[in-house]
């Protein structure tokens, strides 16, 4: 068991390292290979307007004329120990984890992820809940009764579900129940209150993310636990375990439900980590000030530190909830800490 | 096809009228695995359904010129007389549609959202497809490597499938398409826009169908086919060629088909977001972004929303067909 623990671990480390390098590489590599020199890189701090000279200060201030893996490592030296920004004018320090600092505002960008973090979190935790409970609880009773009149609705919603964009959804919801006159009863796009404030106002402003959300995975996992259940109910140890006089309700839950969610467990991890990195199109539909709409607005405005900063803050979590998720599996299922 | 049970094949000419069937006169045919799966398939009227709505949006993206010339106008074209020119809103009840403009004129500038949408089945199904193309055969080539290869080069691709499905994929997808001027590799405009969303799209959903094909390749290795072609003295290429990868197109079609719906909704995501095809040329997902800022007159959402509705919708419903009639235990 602690073996799996450290080698889970060292991996997720590994893992880590090689997507902050990809990142980097995408973000400071790529231009260069596309023709940016390292005067135009640093004419992004200083403004386009300023002079040649000027530029060419800041390059060499800000090590944009350093070799690609120089700049890499001091990059990931300023996440662990902070670093100083001198890009002309005054020098800026930017504390611990720091993830470079804005091209366009000069400031730190990890302050800015701090901010943006409770309302994306508090979307996905929500939507999470209501898809898990949703999502699941409807594929049990499908198969269960496999072929009814429940299973094929249910099983037609969800493939509908499955195969709506939720930007689409989203944008409905918001025009029907939202903007619509008849039926305004939710509150419009862009609204947030911290949940330590009105905890009432914070669920009603969420409530239409929330569901819209919930709907296209609750509609995903309601299928995918179909399946499972089938596959499980099927095997040979519900039928010993029916033999041996357990209940109905025993054999579905203890037995059953056990088995076909392990996979079920798998992709939670994955949807739910890089949800709290950002739920990109839901925030952005309904103009929630989250990670996701950072992270557009930041590319929209050409911002490489911003986005890079939230790129890699969605790998760690994706990374860490893959953690947690390999580390339940142990518990759940024995085969798993043996191997 | 070589599956072990394969029925196909010519019949021995003493075979006819010899079976149970002697009387009717009629020969006992063989049918190979792919009659027998499209039979299957026939049945499935759900299938057939989404099956023909592909078809006909197939149709639809390679003769939108056509079809925009006998009922639309040009999808570029501005129509402002058709448009308030204080509100901005399209003239007349439901966004402007008449027998004129099937689906209503867009606000602010009045394009024909008829042309536009049919237009934006070409972006869309071009990019899914090749797309697919391009994660099926990264997927199946390094699914094989490392099913049939096994060892080091087995756990140095299955880790590299861990890493990528651990990449937050839309937000990187976002980064990669908006870092990338609008002129490279000698590519500019909209080709080079395409060119790099099916990069992206498909360079990120690889490691869906390599999990598939490695898992099959291991337990299809170790099938007595596999080991008779091997006594027989064959070579690797020939096993992987000639034995494998005929057993492997089932899970490859079945797999491909159902990342299509999937690279689609990709796709409109991106256009969405604004790091698509770029405008004016018309992308689903792009109208509704516009539609966004204009959610008074809903109709502009719900055309080009219905068409990705619609065309991801008929592609699972073929996909989910298509894996029933090919492997009926994945029921």
């Amino acid at each position: 068991m602690v073996t799996y623990i450290i080698r889970r671990l060292i991996a997720a480390i590994l893992m880590l390292l090689i997507v902050s390098m990809v990142t980097f590489a995408i973000f400071f590599l790529v231009p260069r290979l596309a023709g940016a020199t390292p005067e135009g890189m640093a004419s992004r701090y200083v403004g386009r307007t300023a002079s040649e000279e000027t530029a060419k200060l800041a390059a060499e201030r800000l090590g944009f004329n350093d070799p690609v893996i120089v700049q890499y490592g001091n990059y990931v030296k300023g996440i662990v120990f902070g670093a100083e920004y001198d890009y002309g004018p005054g020098v800026e320090t930017c504390p611990a984890p720091c993830l470079g600092y804005s091209f366009i505002t000069r400031q730190p960008v990890w302050p800015d992820l701090l901010d943006r973090m409770p309302v994306t979190f508090s979307l996905a935790v929500g939507a999470a809940v209501i898809w898990v409970l949703v999502g699941v609880g409807i594929g049990v009773v499908s198969a269960l009764k496999r072929g009814s009149l429940f299973d094929r609705a249910a099983m037609t919603v969800a493939l509908a579900g499955v195969s709506l964009p939720i930007f689409f959804t989203g944008l409905i919801s918001l025009v029907a129940l939202s903007y619509g006159n008849p039926f305004s009863i939710f509150a419009q796009g862009g609204h947030y209150t911290p949940i330590t404030e009105n905890p009432i106002m914070w669920a009603y402003n969420l409530i239409l993310p929330w569901v819209t959300l919930a709907f296209l995975f609750a509609a995903g996992y309601a299928r995918l636990t179909r399946a499972g259940m089938l596959d499980t109910m099927n095997e040979d140890y519900i039928r010993t375990a029916r033999a041996k006089g357990l209940a109905e309700r025993v054999v579905v839950t203890k037995h059953g439900l056990r088995g076909a969610l392990t996979p079920i467990i798998t992709i939670f991890g994955l949807d739910f980590g890089l949800l709290i990195g950002g739920a990109v199109l839901t925030e952005s539909t309904y103009s929630l000030q989250g990670l996701g709409k950072y992270a557009v607005d930041a590319i929209t405005n050409n911002d490489l530190p911003k986005v890079m900063g939230v790129t890699l803050l969605t790998a760690v979590f994706v990374i860490v909830a893959n953690l947690i998720v390999d580390l339940l599996y142990a518990v759940v299922d024995p085969r798993v800490r043996l191997s | 096809m070589t599956a072990p049970l394969d029925v196909s094949g010519p019949h021995l000419p003493g075979d006819e009228g010899a079976g149970p069937s002697a009387g009717a006169g009629v020969a006992i045919q063989g049918r190979s695995l792919s009659q027998i799966a499209w039979a299957r398939l026939k049945r499935d009227r759900v299938a057939m359904a989404g099956l023909a709505i592909v078809v006909f949006l197939i149709l639809v993206a390679v003769f939108a010129p056509l079809i925009v010339n006998l009922f639309g106008h040009p999808p570029l074209q501005h129509y402002r007389n058709m448009v308030d020119p204080t509100t901005q809103v399209p003239k007349g009840a439901f966004g402007g549609i008449s027998t004129d403009f099937l689906f209503g004129v867009e606000p602010q500038n009045g394009r024909d959202i008829f042309s536009r949408v049919v237009y934006g089945a070409r972006i869309s199904l071009l990019i899914a497809f090749l797309a697919t193309l391009l994660s099926v055969v990264i997927g199946t080539v390094l699914g094989v490597v490392a099913g049939f290869a096994g060892g080091w080069v087995d756990t140095i691709i299955s880790r590299a499938m861990d890493v990528f499905l651990a990449f937050p994929i839309l937000v990187f997808a976002i980064a990669l398409a908006g870092v990338v001027p609008d002129e490279a590799l000698g590519l500019s405009g909209d080709t080079l826009r395409v060119s790099l969303l099916v990069f992206i799209i498909g360079f990120f959903n690889w490691p869906y169908i390599a999990r598939i094909i490695r898992g099959q390749t291991l337990s299809l290795r170790e099938r007595e086919f596999v080991d008779a072609a091997r006594s027989l003295g064959a070579r690797r290429p020939y096993i992987i060629f000639r034995e494998l990868l005929p057993n492997l197109m089932a899970p490859i079609l079945i797999y491909a088909t159902l990342l299509i719906p999937t690279n689609i909704l990709f796709e409109a995501a991106l256009s969405f977001l604004g790091v698509g095809v770029r405008p004016p040329t018309p992308t689903w997902g792009g109208m509704l972004a516009d539609a966004v800022r204009y959610y008074t007159v809903p109709h502009f959402a719900i055309f080009p929303g219905l068409a990705i509705f619609l065309t991801v919708l008929a592609f699972n419903l073929f996909g989910d067909g298509l894996r029933d009639a090919l492997d009926p235990r994945a029921r």
